[in-house]
């Protein structure tokens, strides 16, 4: 089988948009069934995980290991839900198993293992992706590999000093084929970000990287940015993604700012049919 | 009045006395390097202090230095190791396990990534104190689950481990002793094995069961012993995690006392595993332990600090005696 995706073709904007509502549709399924999960995280990454999985990245759903696909590394294990919702939607993991989140001795875990399929790194120790995604971007290039590594990792996760250990890595060793997607949602574990992380872009721009900000739930915005990271111009790429959490939920997007979004019991019926109406 | 020692400058070492190779891990690594195109080096600017120089010049594509950044160090070699390679990351001891202690736990041994770290400076093999001197680092490698540990004892070891640990299935912690380094095993003889304990030689009165540079010492204490009429078995355990428990064991069985000798703190290391393997084995035998004590060391000479902390020949005989109460 072919690996999907055709990076050149023209932007499906519209289907990509249709893929993004759909996990968001399963995501609040699993949090419903969970009574809880990292809902508000994972609705904000939604579209950029959709133009990842439907539209840029090369890889092969019946062969998640295929040595020649390209690399999506989540650093933030916890977003698991969404990985999940975006698995099942690739036809990596059937959409069956999504009911399974969560639950004891499932492999749809809270925070991502790499015994799942479709997972390159145990994600959740915060700090840990980028510098991985460096590891993997200089061993494909020493095969003569054109696979590329993207990295998903949040602003909360630019206060660990490892992460900064492998932007200065990057940039050093010139990985052209690592593009770091920064989901800035502004909340963190204490609640909205605790220190100041201002200005992101600045920031990976001083550290070497080609860098653009961007409304990280504007799919075309989103496409854009990833053709812009395409060309092998000796220097990392940094996509600052400026994302709402619970973005789809009009509940939820305007809901107080925690790591852990609040929702009642009650609430499911009442989110569902704000996601449905948002999308029209 | 006596002339004092002093503290050597980085790199600097004192003299050897008898047969030495210079550089054995840099050596072997370009050696396996040769055969095996998968494995890759890295460091965190301390390349030369590694003795990883003869792969860099013999494989420059395949070396990387990611500067003072042991954290990234280790998430880089696990990420090389997630394309297939078999990544040889160096730095000290005291950095790798100090510093970079959850990507080793996370990013190396619960992915299982075949990230080999060569740590230097391992226990008082250092003048340069409590920040440099890994004096603990058995201990934190060895309660990693699924991380081996190795703390070999010359350079004969040092080169064959280098090559066999590319076969372990996930990451090893394995001590260096890099420049020159004394060769006490023959290596037409000796065959290190991963997880295996040697007996190097036999005895009936007490065993001394040793690791790393403790290993000639307690060779040259067993010898001492003979003379004075004491049969001491010496068995080197190589591989501290997993520990070769039944050849403590079985030793410890057909002798009357045993003593411990190690270039770490008595607490978590080898002394610990001997202890543990002797009492699941209902083996009761009286225990004396040679290694440094709980408490941080100062700079100076090493030959000095070696003595002050009990790590010498002459500490071993004296424990040696003291276990069978003489």
């Amino acid at each position: 089988m072919p690996p999907v995706n055709q990076p050149l073709d023209a932007p499906p904007l519209a289907f990509l948009a249709e893929k993004a509502h759909r996990m968001r549709r399963h995501m609040l399924a699993m949090a419903r069934r969970l009574g809880q999960g990292y809902i508000g995280q994972g609705l904000g990454i939604a579209d950029a995980l959709a133009a990842l999985y439907f539209y840029e990245l090369r890889y092969d759903p019946a062969d998640p290991r295929w040595a020649g696909r390209d690399r999506f590394v989540l650093s933030t294990g916890h977003y698991s839900i969404a990985l999940w919702a975006t698995f099942a939607e690739a036809g990596i993991i059937p959409v069956d198993e999504l009911a399974s989140y969560g639950a004891d001795d499932s492999r749809l875990e809270m925070s991502t293992l790499d015994t799942t399929p479709g997972v390159e790194m145990i994600g959740g120790s915060l700090g840990h992706g980028l510098g991985q995604a460096v590891g993997m971007a200089l061993g494909l290039r020493l095969d003569g590999s054109p696979a590329r590594v993207f990295c998903e990792l949040s602003d909360g996760e630019l206060q660990e000093g490892s992460t900064w250990e492998a932007a200065m890595s990057a940039s050093h060793f010139g990985l052209d084929g690592l593009v770091a997607l920064i989901d800035c949602n502004g909340i963190q574990a204490d609640g909205t970000i605790v220190l100041k992380m201002e200005p992101v872009a600045d920031k990976f721009r001083a550290f070497g990287w080609d860098t653009v900000e961007i409304d990280g739930n504007a799919m075309d915005q989103v496409v854009a940015a990833l053709r812009g990271a395409r060309p092998r111009n000796g220097k990392p790429k940094a996509i600052v993604l400026r994302t709402i959490p619970g973005k789809g939920v009009k509940t939820l997007e305007t809901r107080e700012r925690a790591h852990f979004v609040r929702v009642d019991p009650d609430e499911w019926d009442k989110l569902a049919a704000e996601l449905e109406t948002a999308h029209g | 009045m006596a002339e004092r020692g002093r503290t050597l400058a980085m790199g600097e070492q004192e003299a050897v006395a008898g047969t030495a190779i210079e550089a054995p891990f840099g050596r072997a690594l370009a050696a396996l390097g040769r055969t095996r195109p998968e494995v890759v080096g890295v460091t965190a600017d301390l390349g030369k202090y590694t003795d990883i120089h003869p792969f860099r010049d013999a494989f420059p594509d395949r070396y990387f230095n990611v500067g003072m950044a042991e954290q990234n160090l280790i998430a880089v070699g696990a990420g090389l190791a997630k394309t297939g390679k078999i990544a040889y990351c160096t730095t000290y001891g005291v950095f790798a396990t100090r510093r970079a202690y959850d990507f080793i736990a996370i990013a190396c041994a619960h992915s299982r990534a075949a990230v080999k770290i060569v740590a230097g400076l391992p226990g008082l093999t250092t003048g340069y104190g409590g920040t440099h001197q890994a004096i603990e680092d058995l201990a934190l490698a060895a309660m990693i689950p699924g991380l081996t540990v190795i703390d070999p004892c010359d350079a004969t070891e040092i080169m064959q481990a280098t090559a066999a640990i590319a076969d372990v299935d996930g990451p090893v912690y394995m001590r260096l002793q890099r420049a020159q380094v004394p060769v006490v095993l023959d290596a037409q003889r000796y065959r290190f094995a991963v997880g295996k304990a040697a007996l190097l030689r036999d005895g009936a009165d007490v065993a001394i069961v040793a690791t790393g540079i403790m290993t000639p010492r307690a060779i040259e204490a067993a010898g001492a012993l003979a003379a004075a009429g004491v049969s001491a078995a010496v068995l080197h355990m190589p591989t501290i995690k997993p520990f070769d428990r039944d050849a403590v064991a079985s030793l410890a069985a057909r002798t009357r006392a045993v003593v411990t000798a190690e270039n770490h703190v008595m607490r978590g290391g080898l002394a610990s595993l001997v202890a543990e393997a002797l009492f699941d084995a209902g083996v009761a035998r009286r225990l004396e332990r040679i290694g440094i004590p709980d408490q941080f060391v100062e700079c100076g000479s090493v030959p000095h600090l070696q003595k002050k902390y009990g790590l010498t020949t002459d500490a071993i005989v004296a424990a040696a005696k003291r276990s069978l109460g003489a």
